[in-house]
């Protein structure tokens, strides 16, 4: 398999040569992320399959076009998951896909974030050359952690081919809670029980009803659920109910108005915006629908020690992420340089100067 | 450990220029160049190498470091950060040259957020400080360094330190929301954020196990976790390691992830039975301590299915704690490891690699040939969780002929750690002792993009020049001398 990433790096370094933009593409299901795609399209979907998998090593290494929903149903038939629960977005989702992207899922906030779990990528860098760094072991501090720096890079530093990913055991058991309770108090009660050795595994406010899900041993699940109170929901709405929050099929993600996506110390008091709120991860993930102006969007997040991204909407020109301070800046324009030098890569995918 | 350090004279008009220039804005107690002040600086846990700095550094405010770097960044001059000085690799070792910024001032707690679960600290706050000080809202910092009672924060940073709970908490980048530094350039920086992300591309993560090579972190905001309610450890006996090694295998396919899981060979277990009395099984060729951690109800059930998966996988004899004193007793040993070498022999040398676990039976039958092959004897501690083996080469310091058969050893073991699939360092860092082996570790494009990412962060190459990256050229003249026939060894194998 090394001959399919051979032969992309020989195209990438062409295009380099040639000065010509490139736009990767795995199954597509996330072009509506981050800014204008522009360049060429680079499909990667035919590099597919995985490459090692063995259950005790609790490591999984596949190729970027590997679907995101085959390499999860090989991991449940061995009782194992992708923790961080990375949201597809439709069928066709690719691992490489969501390495770039660097999105996770209701289980991050207990479980840590697609970051968490990399523990080695073979990337092609804008020079059309094929490296690796990381590897499959948990420990490995040897040179620079240029593994975690691709994710949520959007493919403007490198291709990545392959990845490596810590997996962890299924839960024995899950039960879904469901309480009813104003934005502040649900808030207050989310961050009093991330301080507290409780199994919760999810929570999800919307609307005055606050959803916490447990995972565990069943015996731990009972006497947590007794000292949390509330309503236990019925199991096949409770995975409907998080595949919809982790899919953005529910209904509060429906319609047109801009999806915004603020991520926030998580006991920031509730954001006095004219929004509809959809609040995730113990508060520390707060969805909004909103038209109001991005300025505000950004300014509420900043004086909350957070940041805004304008996630999914038709009118993307005050920029998906929000703008870095100078000195980051300039990181991250001479790391895109090093990466990139031609400047090929998804171009103006993450900021509009990389 | 590598080869020799040339030794350099220090340039006294230098060094009288660079602490004129400090003392512009340092007392005096704080810019040390007399060498019975600088002595004691030069060298960190990894004592092999020495090298007495030209000047130390010792600010106390942010703005002091600012102005340090500034001024040495103007001046040429190279800067080596140091913590606490108990790093393993040699990645605080000073330059001749250089000034040798010691961030042991900045020692305050600047803002603890129990309901956040956040603590903001400086850089010279031991590790086990932080958990001590959360310990009354029933969290903890989980990164735990067996030298977690002297080590710092900053260090743990620069090193990405693990400890023996990696497996479940993760190592130093799981468990740091954000660094606020500065770069060579005295430029203010900050990676990461008290929310879950912070936009653009993870430089947080760069930065964590850079080995002070990126920036010199002046602020940590450290994640904390709540303290489980209760803990139970399992001590398992093996007739033979590999045995053990599959056992492990066993728990972790049985879907069990223990809070820790540690493995000790005979030669470990006996010196440290001699030393602390754990009640370890001396007849036993390996012992397993396996711990879960939870509520009362999660530790009661997991216990129970560990215990049958390890008695199934043939342990020999098992025994579970108790009580917390039998709990403590039974780690009490495996904490004691590396000093009880120290009882059994005058000097002991810990490597750091890390394998897939399933190469482990593999990997001790290498160390036990060359134990043979150069004549010296290498007890084991292993985290057998995550793979990271610590073998402790015992020698005699005070013999050129066995500090010469250790490093050959040692040398030969990272490299068969590599081939395997596995890595040089684990939780211990490159800095100067393993860098000949990250010529091993990585082709001459990956070097090149280290250099690249360093170049982004210090384009004169003045933070902590010379560890943990290895130039090209070293890397060169390391093959030349070391590659047989024109070829690696195992070429099949990929390169990570």
């Amino acid at each position: 398999m090394d001959a399919a990433y051979s032969a992309f790096a020989a195209r990438i370094r062409e295009a380099a040569e040639a000065g010509r933009a490139l736009r990767f593409r795995g199954g597509g299901t996330k072009d509506f992320y981050g800014g204008e795609p522009t360049g060429e399209v680079f499909e990667t979907r035919e590099c597919a399959g995985i490459v090692s998998y063995e259950p005790s090593e609790l490591v999984v290494t596949a190729r970027c076009g590997t679907l995101l929903a085959d390499l999860e149903t090989t991991l449940a038939r061995n009782g194992q998951m992708l923790a961080f629960e990375p949201p597809h977005f439709g069928a066709a989702a690719t691992l490489g896909g969501c390495v770039a992207a660097g999105l996770s899922g209701p289980r991050r906030a207990a479980a840590g974030a697609l970051r968490d779990f990399v523990l080695g990528v073979r990337i092609v860098d804008g020079r059309g050359r094929l490296l690796a760094f990381g590897g499959q072991v948990m420990k490995n501090v040897a040179g620079y952690d240029i593994s975690r720096l691709l994710v949520g890079s959007l493919g403007t530093l490198g291709l990545i081919v392959e990845a490596s990913l810590k997996v962890l055991p299924r839960p024995q058991a899950e039960l879904t809670l469901q309480l009813e309770l104003p934005e502040q108090r649900a808030i207050e009660m989310m961050n009093q029980w991330a301080g507290m050795p409780l199994p919760i595994s999810a929570t999800a406010w919307h609307d005055g009803l606050l959803r916490v899900r447990l995972s565990g041993a069943a015996s731990a699940l009972r006497s947590a659920a007794e000292r949390l109170g509330g309503e236990r929901l019925d199991a096949t709405f409770a995975d409907a109910y998080w595949a919809g929050i982790r899919e953005q099929s529910d209904a509060f993600f429906a319609g047109d108005a801009p999806l915004w996506r603020l991520s926030l110390p998580p006991t920031a008091p509730p954001l006095s915006l004219a929004a509809e709120q959809l609040i995730e991860w113990n508060g520390s993930l707060r969805w909004c629908r909103t038209l109001a102006e991005p300025a505000m969007l950004r300014a509420a997040a900043e004086k909350a020690s957070g940041h805004a991204t304008l996630f999914r909407a038709g009118d993307k020109s005050a920029g998906a992420f929000a703008p870095l301070a100078p000195a980051l800046a300039r990181l991250h324009r001479e790391l895109k340089s090093a990466f990139d030098p031609a400047g090929i890569l998804n171009r103006g995918r993450l900021y509009a100067e990389l | 450990m590598g080869e020799a350090l040339a030794l350099k004279q220090i340039d006294a008009a230098r060094q009288r220029a660079v602490v004129a220039a400090l003392r512009a804005f340092l007392p005096e107690r704080a810019v040390l160049w007399r060498e019975e002040d600088t002595r004691p600086y030069e060298c960190d846990g990894l004592t092999a190498y020495r090298r007495v700095p030209m000047v130390v550094a010792l600010p106390e405010t942010e703005e002091q470091v600012q102005r340090v770097l500034k001024t040495c960044h103007a001046a040429d001059v190279p800067v080596v950060p140091r913590g606490a000085g108990t790093g393993l690799s040699g990645g605080a070792l000073p330059l001749e040259d250089g000034v040798l910024l010691s961030m042991a001032k900045f020692m305050r707690m600047v803002r603890l957020d129990p309901r956040a679960r956040i603590a903001v600290v400086q850089p010279g706050v031991p590790n086990a400080a932080i958990s001590d000080v959360v310990a009354p809202f029933g969290l903890y910092y989980a990164p735990d360094p067996s030298s977690q009672i002297a080590c710092s924060i900053g260090g743990n940073v620069a090193e990405n330190s693990g400890g023996v709970h990696c497996l479940k908490y993760g190592l130093t980048v799981h468990n740091v929301l954000k660094v606020r530094g500065f770069t060579i350039e005295g430029e203010a920086v900050a990676f990461g954020s008290e929310a879950p992300d912070a936009p653009g591309y993870d430089l947080l993560a760069l930065v964590i196990g850079s080995e002070g090579m990126l920036a010199v972190a002046t602020e940590i905001t450290v994640k904390l976790l709540p303290r489980p309610q209760t803990a139970r450890v399992i001590m398992a006996s093996f007739d033979n390691v590999e045995t053990a090694g599959e056992a492990v295998a066993a728990v972790i396919a049985a879907g069990i992830l223990p809070a820790g899981l540690e493995m000790m060979d005979r030669p470990a277990t006996r010196a440290v039975e001699e030393f602390v009395h754990a009640g370890y099984d001396l007849e036993a060729a390996a012992i397993l301590l396996c711990e879960s951690d939870g509520t009362p109800e999660e530790v009661e059930e997991e216990i129970a299915r560990t215990k049958a998966v390890l008695e199934r996988a043939g342990a020999t004899r098992t025994s579970v704690s108790r009580d917390e004193a039998e709990r403590l007793r039974f780690w009490s040993g495996r904490k004691a490891a590396f000093p009880a070498m120290g009882r059994i022999s005058p000097d002991y040398y810990c490597m750091d690699g890390t394998i897939p676990r399933k190469r482990l039976g593999e990997v001790l039958g290498f160390i036990a040939e060359m134990e043979k092959k150069y004549g010296l004897r290498c007890p084991n501690v292993f985290h057998a969780g995550d793979g990271n083996l610590h073998p402790l080469i015992l020698f005699d310091a005070n013999s050129a002929d066995e500090l010469r058969r250790t490093e050959q050893f040692a040398a030969e073991v990272l490299e068969k750690c590599v081939a395997v699939g596995g890595t040089i360092t684990g939780e211990h860092g490159v800095g100067v002792e393993k860098i000949d082996q990250m010529c091993v570790q990585f082709g001459r494009a990956e070097l090149e993009v280290f250099h690249a990412v360093k170049r982004a962060f210090d384009a004169k190459g003045l933070l902590n020049p010379g560890k943990a990256v290895p130039t090209l050229a070293r890397c060169a003249e390391y093959r030349r001398m070391h590659v047989r026939g024109g070829k690696l060894p195992h070429p099949e194998l990929p390169r990570f």
